[in-house]
Formats: C-alpha cells, structure tokens, sequence
C-alpha cells in the first residue's frame, strides 16, 4: 500500500567492513549484477554465431549496436566513435535496469538519484579530463564564446561556468525522477484498486475496472519512458563529449 | 512556371514544366531543412530525444532548477569561506538563474549551441 514501498534498499548479505561503514550486497547491487550478467550473455550469445543471416538475438544486439552507433555519429562527429564502448555501456545499463524495474516486484535501480548522479557524474569528469587532456587550457574556450563585447565578458564566462556546472545535476536528476515518479503513478493507481474494493465490497471491485485499465495504460507509457530516458540520457552524455572533442568549434 | 503566364491551376502542363517544377521543389526542401537545422552536429538529434511532450517539458524545467541550484550552491559556500554573506548568494543565485535560462534556451534550440559567431 505504500508507494514508497518499493523503493526501499535491503541488505542481501554482508560483504565486509570498512571503517564502520558495512559494505553490504543489496537489492539494489544484486539488479545491477542482473543487469551485467544478462547483457553480457545477450551480446555474447548474440554475437557468437556471427552469421550472414542473422539469429533474433543476433539481429537483435546488431540493432541495438548500429542504433547507439548512428546516435554517436550524428551527435559527437566520427571522433566521437571512440567513446562509443562508454556510450554503449551507458545506454544498455540504463536501458536494462529501467526494464527491468517494470518487472513485477523488480527493483528499479534507476530511481535512486545516487545511481544517476554517479553516472552523471562519470560523464562530467570524463567531458573534463578528455577535454583538458586533448586541449589543455584551449579547453576553457568553451566558456568565452567568441564576439562578446569585453565589458559583459566576465560575466558572459560566469554563467556559462554555472551552466556547465549545472550539467551533471540535470542529467541524473531527469532520469531518476522520470523513473521515480512513473512507478509511484503506478503503485498509487494499483493502491486505488485495494481501496475501492476494501470500502465498498463487489461494488468497489467492479469500479476497480478503471484504475486497472489507468495501470495498463500507465505501464506502456512507463516501457516508453523506460527507452526513451535511456536514449536521452545516452545523446545528452554525446552532446557533452561532443563539447570535450570539440570545445568552442 | 519561369514565364509566370500559367497559373497554379492551369492543368495544361508540359513534361518540361513538371520536371523544372520538381526540381524547384526538391531545392526548396533541401532548403527548408538546411534552414530548419542549421548545424547537423547539435540539434538534429535534440529533437529526436524530444519526442515525447512529457519528456521535453521534464527536461526543460529540469534544466532551469539545476542552474538555480549550482548558482544557490556556489554563493552559499562562497559567503561560508570568505564571510562576505550576503552578497555571494545574492550574485550568484542571480547568475544561476541566468545560467539555467540559458540551459533551457540551449535545450529548447532557441540559441543554437555554440554558433552564435559563425
């Protein structure tokens, strides 16, 4: 009954300690690993016949391979291709663990802001250090964009600063919200149904009808979101490697 | 049409009139889209991660509050370290607030990334 339910972290088992702090295999760990597992095995296998023809499951690892490999080029250049491994990797865990968060009581990795903001996060310092590695100082030109007149520069500089600070924030913020405020619609809807049926009798479970039918709705639009915050998630990391290959282009 | 005596309803056209006409159409597409995305790098593939409305007004306003925040963040600490409180959140809020409009126009394709000079 209570939405937030679901969100809860449980200790599976204890891995040892550091300091104080329990390093504990969670729920949530224990999805991640899933996830791993089962994507390794779908591109192993998928990819080991290698055949001219091919399988559903190699067809199926193909597309997912040229699909992440056309939105690489099209947003980060050919250069951008060297990323592609960290882009790939990104797309197909996020991808992964937003499915597998609709599975009934699955977990949704996706909707701890932690997780996001690390992945974020890794984005951010690889834009930087790519950036400062490939450019040294150059890379700073991305703050001052050119034909500024010098009395408002500074502070043409510090909002651009900010806004590129702002980056890592947005990025994970989207992805964990979209997926948290998706499954918290979903668990308040199929709350509704409990409710009817517990106040009114057969009546209230007839009447259940319609929040039943909101649910099924509200878990194709939540398969949409699960792809659709993956994929965005995915151009925006481009976008932003895009900046590192090429800074103030 | 180059004579401008046949109007758009006249059906008497020769194969010579609809070849040039094609061709004025496929140029007129071809600059329609040339216009409609000025660089093939930034917002082509913007658009596409817009696709769904739900998406893109998350996207829009998260954009904004994450530049309110870093801006509220930064001038907080600042007025911490160096004790010049207020002034620091003041500022910087400020120019938070600027940075996430100009998130939100960059998201948006209002200003195209990074080519206002060329």
């Amino acid at each position: 009954m209570d939405p937030i339910h679901q969100f809860q972290i449980i200790n599976l088992f204890s891995l040892g300690k550091l300091g104080n702090a329990e390093i504990a295999f969670t729920n949530s760990a224990l999805f991640m690993l899933i996830a791993v597992v089962g994507l390794t095995l779908f591109l192993v296998v998928g990819t080991a016949g290698g055949r001219a023809v091919p399988t559903r499951l190699q067809s199926a690892a193909e597309l997912s391979y040229e699909f992440v490999a056309s939105m690489v080029r099209s947003t980060a250049g050919s250069e951008g291709m060297k990323f592609f491994p960290f882009v790939f990797t990104i797309f197909m865990f996020v991808l992964t663990l937003n499915l597998f968060g609709l599975i009934p009581y699955g977990f949704t990795v996706t909707s701890h802001i932690i997780i996001t903001a690390a992945l974020a996060l890794m984005v951010f310092f690889t834009v930087l250090g790519y950036g400062l590695m490939r450019h040294g100082l150059h890379f700073f030109n991305l703050f001052v964009p050119k034909g500024v007149p010098i009395y408002i520069l500074p502070m043409i500089v510090a909002i651009e600063i900010l806004s590129f600070i702002s980056r890592p924030i947005s990025h994970s913020v989207r992805l964990f919200a979209n997926m948290l405020a998706g499954h918290i619609a979903l668990k308040v809807f199929a709350g509704f149904i409990i409710l009817l049926g517990g106040a009114l009798g057969a009546v209230g479970w007839a009447g259940g009808v319609l929040p039943f039918g909101m649910i099924v709705a509200l878990t194709a639009l939540e398969l949409l979101v699960a792809f659709l915050q993956a994929y965005v998630f995915a151009v925006l990391t481009c976008i932003y490697l895009n900046d590192a290959i090429h800074p103030g282009h | 049409m180059a004579d401008g005596t046949q109007g758009p309803g006249d059906r008497k056209q020769t194969p010579d009139d609809e070849a040039a006409l094609s061709a004025r159409r496929q140029r007129l597409g071809e600059r329609l889209t040339k216009m409609s995305r000025p660089s093939e790098n930034g917002s082509g593939p913007r658009q596409a991660a817009d696709a769904s409305a739900i998406a893109r007004g998350f996207r829009l306003s998260t954009e904004l509050v994450a530049g309110v925040l870093v801006g509220a963040l930064i001038g907080w600490l600042l007025d911490r370290w160096l004790g010049i409180s207020p002034w620091g959140l003041i500022v910087f809020v400020l120019l938070g607030f600027a940075a996430g409009v100009l998130n939100v126009m960059r998201a948006a394709g209002v200003v195209d990334e990074r080519h206002l000079d060329d």
